[in-house]
């Protein structure tokens, strides 16, 4: 498990170390930034919304009954940006793309195309990893942007019309306004950005060390989903902590 | 440098091992190849000519001994920059999600070493030589087992190597185009002087264009020599190998 961190770490330096190379990819990362984005938006929203919706059913119904629906709006809007949106739309990528990513890298192991780009000495990194992490990189904070939207909205949308809550827009959104500022949402940008990275360098890690046929391919992307997961929660607390430090 | 005036690079192994999981594969192999030279390594299945050819290249690490290409170590910083090294693939190994053109033309792309309407005209060039001409925009998936591997010795000949490493170019090849790939190989070494290292259980290819032959089994080198030497190998396994031919016939006929 530590030597599997320590080559991780390894994977995301030697990709921060080429990306003045970047412009040089920047057909690939355009090709893969379609690709999550295209692969990835519609479901993002309609998760999202989703989430917005039950978060405040569960908080405003018992606000209500307490008399604090006027903080409804401040919750939804808190727990979106900070903690679900961040962590939903990280959770949701790595199964959606970093196990595409593991099963690409890996297939072309497999077959051996990796091996091919070494004798026409390209470099796997270069070639396959940096335009990757770079695209997960920019497209996941501004999935991150979109869930925060559309969960707020659905997090209003149930506010109105459950008769349980039934408080109108204009309190909603002023309660989410005067709770939710630039910090909070950027806080869960930051989260995000780190959660892009880990999604992206376990991925590519997994699906460069792919040994064993298709067996191994269906291997490497179990393992890079379930390791992202995995380090995305143990992380998440540790930034929560580290992000909660600084806002002070 | 122009490339007619190209010439191939000399090779030196020493002590080569390598053992997988405890199993030896490579067993204290040494053995030199002369600039130009057409040197053939034959073996039955699972001898290690494949391991062995991976080490040529650098995709694999030796445990003991050592490779030199061009009296450099091959692990030396930019030894790719300074000698041209290719290899054909056994399995082709042509990237997927690129087309038969980008495939071919990927060294020169990916290294900006000549703007995209040169790449595309030296992609044609060398695929009409390998009998792909047009092939362009197929994808890999669109071409039989034979015509991936000339679209992989294709993209080889891009890189105008000093050093061309071939692991079993003939396999899957009918006959007509397993004697096509072998014309190609001695006519870029005569006309290249490109060093050859070609991996084959195929006897034929082998006694066809090798200037030298080494027998390998079992990881060790059991001989080295103009094919005429080898012919006349005393070692019981290669007399089988070399002599092996379809009786199954007349055996099964016997009551």
């Amino acid at each position: 498990m530590f030597e599997n961190i320590g080559q991780i770490l390894i994977l995301i330096w030697r990709t921060f170390q080429a990306l003045p190379l970047v412009v040089r990819h920047k057909k690939k990362v355009f090709d893969q930034l379609f690709e999550i984005g295209n692969a990835s938006l519609l479901m993002a929203c309609v998760l999202s919304l989703f989430i917005g919706g039950v978060l405040a059913l569960q908080t405003g119904v018992t606000l209500a009954e307490r008399g604090l629906s006027s903080f409804i709006g401040q919750i939804v809007g808190l727990s979106m940006c900070k903690e679900l949106g961040p962590v939903m739309m990280a959770v949701f990528i790595s199964g959606r793309i970093g196990s595409a990513m593991a099963a690409e890298i890996g297939s072309m192991a497999v077959y051996q195309e990796i091996d091919a780009l070494k004798t026409l000495n390209i470099n796997p990194v270069h070639y396959l990893v940096l335009p990757r992490l770079v695209a997960i990189s920019i497209a996941l904070p501004i999935l991150v942007v979109f869930s925060n939207l559309v969960g707020w909205f659905g997090g209003a949308v149930v506010s109105v019309y459950n008769y349980k809550v039934a408080i109108s827009y204009a309190a909603y959104f002023n309660s989410l306004r005067s709770g939710v500022d630039f910090v909070d949402v950027a806080n869960g940008l930051i989260k995000s950005l780190v959660f892009a990275v880990i999604i992206g360098a376990v991925s590519c890690h997994q699906g460069l060390r792919t040994v064993g046929g298709p067996r191994g391919i269906g291997r490497s992307v179990t393992k890079a989903v379930v390791n992202s997961i995995v380090l995305i929660l143990i992380l998440d607390y540790f930034l929560t902590r580290l992000l909660m430090h600084l806002d002070r | 440098m122009n490339s007619t005036q190209r010439r191939g690079v000399g090779i030196q192994v020493r002590g080569l091992r390598k053992s997988y999981d405890g199993q030896l594969v490579l067993r204290d192999i040494s053995f030199e190849v002369a600039p130009g030279e057409v040197f053939v390594i034959m073996g039955p299945s699972g001898s290690g000519k494949s391991v062995l050819l991976k080490h040529l290249i650098g995709l694999e690490k030796p445990d003991a001994g050592e490779i030199l290409i061009g009296n450099e170590p091959i692990s030396s910083p930019g030894l790719m920059d300074r000698h041209r090294i290719a290899m054909v693939f056994q399995s082709s190994a042509l990237l997927n999600s690129l087309t038969v053109g980008e495939n071919v033309g990927l060294y020169l792309a990916e290294h900006r070493l000549k703007p995209p309407a040169e790449i595309e005209k030296i992609v044609a060039e060398k695929l009409e030589l390998v009998g792909l001409a047009g092939a362009q925009n197929k994808l890999p998936s669109e071409l039989s087992g034979g015509m991936k591997k000339r679209a992989a010795l294709a993209r080889a000949l891009v890189v105008e190597p000093e050093l061309l490493l071939y692991d079993e170019p003939t396999s899957e090849l009918d006959p007509l185009m397993a004697v096509t790939v072998a014309e190609e190989i001695l006519k870029l070494n005569r006309r290249m002087s490109v060093t050859s290292v070609v991996v084959t259980h195929d006897r034929d290819l082998a006694f066809g264009i090798a200037d030298r032959i080494a027998l390998i089994h079992d990881g060790t080198i059991y001989s080295i020599g103009k094919p005429d030497e080898v012919r006349n190998t005393t070692h019981p396994l290669f007399q089988r190998f070399l002599a092996a031919d379809f009786n199954l016939k007349q055996s099964s006929d016997k009551p």
